[in-house]
């Protein structure tokens, strides 16, 4: 459903991704791993549009993603994102936030709107959070209604930008929670992450990232316990082990 | 003392006269200042280079001359191009064009305080670029952009003296119309700087209550 292919983007002369191929098929968990700066959210933020790239492609659907052309709109709609710092609209409720999108830029109608939104709410455990500002929500609140925001759209596929790394730890779990359901459902979602037991336990395949290029790539459970290149054995190592 | 006060009777309702025309110059070039102001700090913040350059060259033109200036220009050289108007609406339009300066500024800093996840946020579920200023940007800024706004209209209230040098019969020049042919220069000016203070000291007062409502260290 995503596919890139030697999809290469410089912030000036410093170029970030340099030939990036991978895939992310209908229902498939993918997560993407690497160090700190090695362009997980570029290559998110290109897939989205929010982004342009350089040279290469990125397909959705076998729809090019151009962020000049009409199209893109259509492309994140299908292609909900949720961030780091959760980006919920501080001036709305978590209710007025989740229909935000199905309201206004898809043009549904508000009744049932709504309804799909309290629905959503409800879903990710917050029934009784509807009236909600995000001020008054804990972190893992606010990332499970951006969550639901996402899930508004009704996407093709989820991009998840770091979900858990702005959480306090005990508000991770809860978090991830909903993450792991919305998998079991069979739900299309491409995560870069920290959290290796999540990878472990919930993507179908992994690809790890370095130095602007996929160095390593494969099932979860073989990349994560028996690495074969040196970099991810290091990155590995030191994640798993911080100290 | 009598005498001042029988004075002040005879002057007021003259002098109200002119308040009326204070308050219409005011209230009317400070709509056309905002409206002119929000789509200069919009050509500004719209990620197209040269719009963001025609909005700085009109925004620094216009801090650059003296408003009286621009009123002069306005009221006296605009009829040699056949673009005549009457000295209330070349002082409307006039202080308007010249505070749509100000205006650009302080909104221009209200947009840009916007953290930008929201953009990413907005963009991310389509939103295009209007809206997302309409129903995301634009009412976060606006917690940013209220105090100095109201600081924008005391000034301008002030300002709408300088339509007198344009023949406007405002507060300011009924006043030295009023002092010149009587020669009570002290009861006149004093109701003068009084009437001024009646309207401005309200909005200050109320400046005081939106920093406070909304201004930094305020809680959302
Ligand atoms: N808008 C930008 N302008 C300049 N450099 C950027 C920009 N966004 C990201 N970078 C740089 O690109 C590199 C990759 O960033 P990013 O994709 O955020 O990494 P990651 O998400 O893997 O930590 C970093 O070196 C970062 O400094
Ligand atoms: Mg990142």
């Amino acid at each position: 459903m995503i596919e890139l292919s030697k999809v290469t983007k410089s912030f000036g002369s410093h170029q970030v991704l340099k030939g990036i191929t991978g895939s992310v098929q209908r229902g498939e968990v993918v997560c993407l791993i690497g160090p700190s700066g090695s362009g997980k959210s570029t290559i998110l933020r290109c897939i989205n549009g929010l982004e342009s790239y350089d040279g290469g492609a990125i397909t959705v659907d076998g729809a090019k993603v151009d962020r000049a052309d009409r199209s893109i709109v259509g492309i994140r709609t299908a292609m909900a994102m949720v961030f780091q710092r959760f980006n919920l609209f501080p001036h709305r409720t978590a209710l007025e936030n989740v229909v935000e999108g199905p309201i206004h830029v898809k043009k549904e109608p508000p009744a049932e709107a709504l309804a799909r939104g309290r629905d959503l709410l409800a879903r990710v455990g917050l029934a009784d959070k509807f009236g909600s500002y995000p001020a008054q929500l804990s972190g893992g609140q606010m990332q499970r209604v951006a969550i639901a925001r996402a899930l508004a759209m009704q996407p093709k596929a989820i991009l998840f930008d770091e979900p858990t790394s702005a959480l306090d730890p005990e508000l991770v779990g809860e978090v991830l929670g909903v993450m792991k359901s919305l998998a079991e459902e069979g739900m299309t979602m491409l995560v870069v992450t920290h959290e290796m037991g999540f990878a472990r336990e919930v993507a179908d395949r992994v690809l790890f990232l370095d130095g602007g290029v996929i160095v390593e790539e494969g099932a979860a459970r073989e990349v994560l316990s028996a690495p074969r290149n040196p970099r991810t054995q290091d990155f590995l190592r030191r994640v798993l082990k911080p100290i | 003392m009598q005498t001042v006060l029988r004075d002040a009777g005879t002057f007021l309702p003259i002098l109200l006269q002119g308040l009326k025309f204070t308050v219409l110059v005011t209230l009317g070039s400070l709509a056309l200042s905002t409206v002119l102001g929000l789509v200069w700090a919009l050509m500004r913040v719209s990620g197209i280079a040269w719009l963001a350059f025609v909005a700085k060259m009109i925004v620094n033109t216009l801090r650059g001359i003296p408003i009286l200036v621009q009123l002069f220009y306005i009221y006296f050289v605009f009829p040699e191009f056949g673009v005549a108007l009457t000295a209330l609406q070349a002082s409307i339009i006039g202080l308007g064009i010249a505070y749509s300066a100000y205006h650009s500024e302080n909104f221009r800093a209200g947009i840009e305080a916007i953290d930008h996840g929201q953009i990413e946020a907005a963009q991310s579920i389509g939103m295009g670029w209007f809206m997302m200023m309409r129903r995301v940007i634009l009412p976060q800024a606006i917690k940013v952009i209220l105090p100095p706004y109201g600081n924008i209209m005391i000034m301008m209230l002030k300002d709408s003296s300088q339509a007198s040098t344009i023949t406007v019969a405002e507060l300011t020049l009924q006043g030295q119309i009023l002092a010149s042919s009587t020669f009570k220069n002290m009861t006149v000016y004093t109701l003068v700087a009084l009437l001024y203070l009646s309207m401005s000291l309200p909005l200050i007062a109320f400046v005081g209550w939106l920093e406070r409502r909304f201004g930094k260290g305020a809680r959302r």
